[in-house]
């Protein structure tokens, strides 16, 4: 599998990152920014990790479907995460989520038919006192109400065309 | 070895190792914790949480497989606290579980049923929808079913840690976390079913075994592997004259409970539609179904006229028939049939390597060696594949020991994972160095080092100062008996001198003989045309032998004979029947039968196994081993000639088929496990 | 730019720079006395370190309140293997959002204070673990150290000190089973984050099977002020058994929610009356988790005469926890509360263990199930016993951490359970809804 540059020096970095012998440390932050750029964690990007760090297929798989970032289906250009946990809840955030799975027609874990968008009902994801909270992507949203969340998407789908 | 410590279980004092964990410490006292993801020899998990006991001092329970005694610690492990504890982990573990028992494999020898028995709930106040997912085959022979799996991670440990292949693991997390296998939806493996054999409930079941009987229907039987040499104890359910499983839970054996593929599934060549059922004669130049005495009485016939023309013979003995057959057939070549004209195929230069130990005692390194010594040399083989047992020894050893593994083969093998040091090639002098730094060595050799070969290896296995053992790795059940019965034209039973050498083995198959009798051995198999002038072939199949015999025998498989049969390290062990197989009759009752038509049988004695293995203890050295051992399962180890073997050398006649997981010569050839999985397709 | 107005009540001490312009730079950092008191531990012995932390009263403000001091004091110094710093950034307790904001407006500060306990053990390599959700912070602190490598505040032989010291981030994916340090050193190897048996403790077997000192981001945060103003001044900031301050997070149901820094034994209700500017729309508190949802909840009575510290925590058979506090008004509906913590427990599970695995899985399918009205009265006495069953027996702190809240709401909010029995509708007309994942 071909790497863009980035990625590659990426790679290479966290392999350097780690006591010799111990190169599978940088499995997850791998897959993760691979992931990143890729989409998704594709059968490729797995033997590729898995190559570049002497494990086999299986190790990774173990790992990857352990954390709940790492994803195997591709997600959305724009993948919208709404916290639904306590501090959230308290501040509406389960109607937010609602609200965002009507907006996009979809539902948890779910991509829109032309990969714009895809929903994650999520954990609490550090954002408690200013919730309800969204996370586009890594991008934090914070206060957020039903109306700024359709601007929000209303305004990344112009970007999007 | 350091003091006991003291401590007190369940009020009782008791004494036990420094490093002892509680849960072993109760149970060599007698007192049961119950527990299903410790597994003596794994690596400890904490995970089923069912043998949390009370430790004074301590406010929580402790997971009794984790904790190690200390001085003066007080345990107990039947409170009330603990019991509860107990019932509702239970409680949790059949939340999901489908609890659909009577239709289980292992209904009846299932662990979670027994706990459940002994220290569960009456009822389930779980009233929610169970997790469901549908079975899943992971390979012809294994099968798993989710629902069922408690997560012990026993099957995953087995399989990293006992066979090296790491070729299950966990996915997922939470109440949706399962075990997978390596590729995908399928496994690529050793199939040898440890992690099947090793699943405390019916999560992982064989697909040889499912759905053919209940456990308590069986019959257990335990004998000896009939594939390699490494001689696994194998137990035999059977039912009805069928074998219906091989395992070793009880841990009997030199192998504990190890099997390959071959030893716990392999024996379903028995059953094969094309096993030979009646005796079969040439008449009119076509092999027909005849009786047995028709049978017998021709052969008794042709070798008397045989016999009174002056004409010569042949005999042709096999590596996997037992040590009483082997004795027999070479006495009955040299005693009625007047011939040195005997041979077998032979795997390893056993008969160099005695020769060159002459002299010395205890030179012969035994399977338990391998878990036990402190360093190996590995010269040739790729054990994991030719000799599983003793790769699983090694590696044993170096999980709990670290052994270190030195590796001279011309590939990579399985040992590379956890040896001190690998190299390609034959250089082994190079370790020289490091090979006196041991304080022990144990060297295994394949039939890649024979005649000079193994005298030089002898020579510096000798100069390195440090006490070394030697293994001769031969193929099949009964290589190492073969030679020692005898079963050669240089050499008697006990390597002795024969006087006058006979043809060897490619000889006899080139020779216009006038007789050429062959038993369980293949010598046509290349398409090589008889030349024998009466060939007669007793086998389990209608081998590329058998089809130019003018008279085949149909003989009984190892699983259906008793006898003794000696393992690549020298030990000896009985074979026990398991089943009858119809028409089929051991090579020994053959034997005997065509010696009392050609009314020679006095001269031979008894055909019976038990008499014909009283007069090997009496002819051969080191098999004077106790019969109590060797009744009650055990194995014990012969040396049987100490002293210069003055005979001629045939390295050349060495030759091993270096037969990997998934092959066993002919009997693999006819089983249909073996040819199912995917990697024999894969792999040598 | 501040997430929330500082309260006149606060003392800044951690929070300092916050809101500052430019105050995750390293030249902010050090116009403020900053390195200054890595450069003073670098002059002292390692146990006088040790003892200074020790006389701080500080606490480790992960969760668990560990005193700091005496868990550096565990690490084998003479032991021939590498030692490792590994910084607990997974901050994933709901309720808590305060490491965050360490990390953003003073990356600095935590840098010291991981090169000052570097000093304490003679660790040489360091490395944060930043939950993957934190992406924008791992750039931030990546950044910083950056800097810090670039004006020898890293790298060998800092300042000419002879203390050579390599730190890296490193990235979670998504799991706060991964906080636990045991799993999270399992992480950091590139495994799935099941916890390891102990002992053997981090502190002996650590990062790479190496002695590892193991803190959360704000532990590590108030040892650069402890080594400047001496031990003593900060544990007078606090109350007897407990030294400093603590970044708490307000949420939930309150006026100006937000992290606030406030010195170890501040009174609950003036949290919540005078920091917090008092329940959202004049509602009257019904309850309180002190740190994060792991902490068994308190009522409106049980917060009166509270403080914010171990003991009067504790004291409640409740904990200080992580700092993440969670207000609740008259009008919450405590069964949907229950439930959706055990749905997060269920969500997070790393189903090594039994209890657990299916424990939090029952949990969470037998309150769905009740909160839509289908409970039984058995029902309610089974979630508590469940709990129970799970409590004090798990491989992990998580079993007891969904167990603790859940037994305490069932205790002291019992009618709330009985009022949806029946198939009777949630009576909060707004919390009668739930999505289901
Ligand atoms: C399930 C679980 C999750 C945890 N999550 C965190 C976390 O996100 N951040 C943290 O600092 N500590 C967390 N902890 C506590 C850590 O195990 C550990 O006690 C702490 O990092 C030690 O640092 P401290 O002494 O400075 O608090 C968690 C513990 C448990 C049991
Ligand atoms: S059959 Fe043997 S090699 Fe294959 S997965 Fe099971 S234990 Fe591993
Ligand atoms: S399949 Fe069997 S051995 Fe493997 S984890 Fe499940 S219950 Fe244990
Ligand atoms: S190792 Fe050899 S003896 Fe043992 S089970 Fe396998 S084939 Fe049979
Ligand atoms: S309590 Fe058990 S299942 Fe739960 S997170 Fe800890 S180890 Fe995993
Ligand atoms: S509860 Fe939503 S971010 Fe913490
Ligand atoms: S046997 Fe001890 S926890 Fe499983």
């Amino acid at each position: 599998m071909t790497l863009s540059p980035q990625l590659e020096a990426k790679f290479n970095k966290l392999l350097e990152s780690y006591p010799p012998g111990r190169q599978r440390s940088a499995m997850i932050p791998m897959l993760l920014y691979g992931q990143d750029e890729i989409g998704s964690v594709t059968d490729d990007l797995i033997e590729e990790v898995a190559g570049r760090i002497g494990v086999t297929a299986l190790q990774v798989n173990e790992v990857l479907s352990y954390y709940s970032m790492l994803h195997r289906k591709p997600m959305g250009k724009y993948h919208i995460q709404v916290c639904t946990n306590i501090s959230c809840l308290l501040h509406d955030g389960d109607k937010l989520y609602e609200h965002a799975c009507k907006k996009l027609g979809i539902g948890h874990k779910e991509a829109t038919a032309d990969g714009q968008f895809s929903l994650e009902e999520v954990e609490c994801m550090g954002a408690c006192s200013w919730a309800p909270a969204i996370q586009v992507n890594y991008d934090f949203h914070h206060f957020v109400t039903p109306e700024q969340l359709d601007r929000l998407l209303d305004g990344l789908k112009k970007n999007a065309v | 070895m350091a003091d006991p410590v003291k401590l007190t279980i369940d009020g009782r004092e008791i004494h036990a190792a420094p490093g002892t964990l509680v849960i072993d410490a109760a149970k060599q006292n007698g007192i049961e914790v119950p527990a299903f993801c410790y597994y003596e020899g794994l690596t400890l998990q904490a995970a089923c949480r069912m043998c949390l006991v009370e430790i004074e001092k301590t406010p929580k329970l402790q997971t009794a497989c984790t904790v190690p005694v200390a001085e003066g610690m007080v345990v107990r492990t039947e409170t009330p606290q603990v019991a509860t504890a107990r019932k509702y982990m239970l409680e949790f573990l059949l939340t999901n579980h489908p609890l659909d028992c009577p239709v289980c494999d292992k209904g009846g020898e299932c662990e979670l049923q027994d706990m459940t028995f002994r220290y569960g709930v009456g009822e389930s106040r779980f009233t929610e929808e169970k997790v469901h997912t549908p079975e899943k085959q992971f390979s012809p022979v294994v099968f798993f079913d989710a629902p069922r799996c408690i997560l012990c991670y026993r099957c995953v440990r087995v399989c990293d840690e006992g066979l090296g292949v790491k070729a299950l693991g966990v996915i997922n997390r939470g109440v949706v976390s399962e075990i997978a296998p390596n590729h995908g939806d399928h496994l690529e493996c050793d199939e040898c079913g440890a992690c099947i054999d090793i699943c405390p409930v019916g999560a992982l079941t064989s697909g040889a075994y499912r759905y053919q009987t209940r456990p308590w229907e069986m019959t257990h039987v335990g004998t000896i592997c009939t594939h390699c040499a490494d001689g696994c104890k194998t137990t035999l359910g059977t039912r009805n004259d069928r074998i219906l499983r091989g395992n070793n839970r009880d841990r009997s054996g030199v192998n504990g409970e190890f099997l390959c593929i071959k030893g716990r599934y392999g024996f379903d060549f028995y059953d094969h539609p094309e096993r030979l059922q009646a005796p079969l004669l040439r008449v009119n130049g076509k092999l027909e179904e005849v009786s047995w005495a028709q049978a017998l009485n021709a052969v008794a016939q042709k070798f008397n006229q045989t016999l009174a023309d002056g004409g010569t013979f042949g005999v042709i003995g096999s590596n996997h028939t037992s040590n009483e057959e082997n004795f027999y057939l070479q006495k009955f070549a040299r005693e009625v049939l007047r011939t040195n004209h005997i041979d077998h195929h032979r795997t390893g230069d056993v008969v160099t390597l005695l020769d060159a130990l002459s002299g010395k005692e205890g030179k012969l390194a035994t399977v338990a060696d391998l878990y036990e010594r402190k360093a190996f040399l590995v010269l040739g083989a790729d054990l994991a594949l030719e000799h599983p047992l003793l790769s699983y020894q090694i590696r044993a050893n170096y999980r709990h020991h670290q052994a270190h593994i030195y590796v001279v083969t011309p590939g990579a093998v399985r040992e590379d994972h956890y040896s001190t040091v690998s190299l390609r090639g034959r250089d082994y002098a190079s370790l020289r160095d490091k090979l006196k730094a041991e304080s022990e060595l144990v060297v295994l050799f394949d039939d890649s080092y024979k005649g000079d070969d193994v005298r030089k290896l002898v020579e510096f296995g000798e100069s390195l100062g440090i006490p070394v053992k030697y293994i001769a790795l031969v193929d099949y059940s009964n290589s190492r008996g073969a030679v020692d019965m005898g079963v050669a034209p240089e050499l008697l039973p006990g390597y002795k001198p024969s006087g006058q050498p006979g043809m060897h083995y490619g000889e006899m198959r080139d020779a216009n003989l006038g007789a050429l009798w062959v038993v369980g051995a293949n010598p046509l198999k290349n398409g090589a045309q008889r030349k024998a002038g009466f060939l007669v072939v007793q086998d389990m199949f209608l081998t590329e032998t058998a089809q130019q015999a003018d008279v085949v025998l149909p003989a009984a498989s190892a699983y259906e004979k008793n006898g003794t049969v000696t393992n690549a390290t020298g030990e000896v062990q009985r074979l026990k029947r398991g089943i009858n197989t119809m028409g089929a009759k051991p090579d020994l009752e053959i034997m005997g039968f065509i010696a009392r038509e050609m009314g020679a049988a006095a001269a031979l004695g008894p055909w019976t196994p038990d008499a014909v293995f009283e007069q090997i203890r009496k002819n051969v050295r080191g098999y004077q081993v106790p019969l109590p051992v060797l009744m009650t399962g055990g194995a014990a180890q012969t040396m049987p000639v100490n002293g210069r073997i003055p005979v001629e050398s045939r390295p050349d006649l060495v030759h091993s088929d270096h037969n990997g997981l998934f092959a066993s010569g002919t009997l693999g050839r006819y089983s249909k496990v073996l040819n199912s999985v995917m990697e024999s397709r894969l792999r040598r | 730019m501040l997430y929330n107005e500082p309260s006149p009540l606060e003392t800044r001490v951690l929070s300092r720079r916050f809101g500052k312009p430019n105050s995750a730079s390293i030249d902010t950092y050090l116009a403020d006395d900053g390195y200054k008191a890595f450069l003073k531990a670098s002059k002292m012995k390692p146990e006088e370190i040790i003892e200074e932390v020790k006389a701080s009263n500080l606490r480790g403000r992960g969760g668990a309140g560990f005193p700091t001091g005496m868990k550096w004091s565990f690490v084998p110094r003479n032991s021939p293997k590498p030692k490792y710093i590994v910084v607990n950034a997974d901050e994933s307790e709901p309720g808590t959002c305060k490491d965050r904001l360490l990390m953003e407006y003073d990356p600095h500060q935590l840098i010291e204070g991981i090169l000052i306990a570097g000093l304490s053990v003679d660790a040489h390599a360091g490395y944060i673990y930043v939950r993957g959700e934190y992406r924008y912070l791992i750039e931030i602190l990546d950044k910083a150290l950056a800097e810090a490598y670039q004006k020898g505040w890293l790298g060998k032989n800092i300042q000419g000190t002879g203390f050579d010291f390599e730190l890296y981030t490193h990235t979670g994916a998504g799991a706060y089973e991964c906080g636990e340090e045991s799993a999270l050193l399992e992480s950091l190897e590139g495994k799935r984050g099941v916890p390891r048996i102990r002992p053997p403790f981090p502190a002996v077997v650590g990062a790479f099977q190496c002695p590892t000192i193991l803190n959360n981001v704000e532990t590590y945060c108030a040892v650069p002020a402890i080594i400047r103003d001496g031990g003593k001044a900060f544990a007078d900031l606090g109350v007897p058994k407990a030294g400093g301050t603590k970044l708490t997070c307000l949420t939930g149901h309150i006026n100006k929610p937000g992290v606030y820094e406030l010195p170890l034994g501040f009174p609950v209700l003036k949290l919540i009356e005078e920091v917090g500017g008092g329940i959202r729309n004049g509602k009257k508190l019904k309850a309180f988790i002190p740190g994060g949802s792991s902490c068994p909840i308190l009522t409106a009575a049980e917060c009166e005469g509270a403080t914010m510290d171990y003991d009067s925590m504790a004291s409640r058979k409740s904990m200080l926890g992580s700092g993440g506090v969670v207000v609740m008004d008259e009008d919450t509906c405590m069964v949907k509360a229950a439930l959706r913590i055990m749905r997060f427990y269920a969500h997070e599970s790393c189903g090594w263990c039994i209890p657990c695995r299916e424990g939090t899985a029952w949990l969470r399918k037998l309150l769905t199930r009740f909160h839509q009205g289908m409970g039984t009265r058995t029902d309610i006495d089974l979630i508590g016993d469940v709990s129970r069953n799970m409590l004090g027996r798990t491989f992990c702190p998580l079993g007891d951490a969904a167990a603790l809240p859940t037994i305490s709401i069932v205790e002291k909010f019992r009618q709330e359970f009985e009022d949806h029995l029946d198939g009777k509708p949630c009576p909060f007309e707004h919390a009668r809804h739930m999505v289901t994942v």
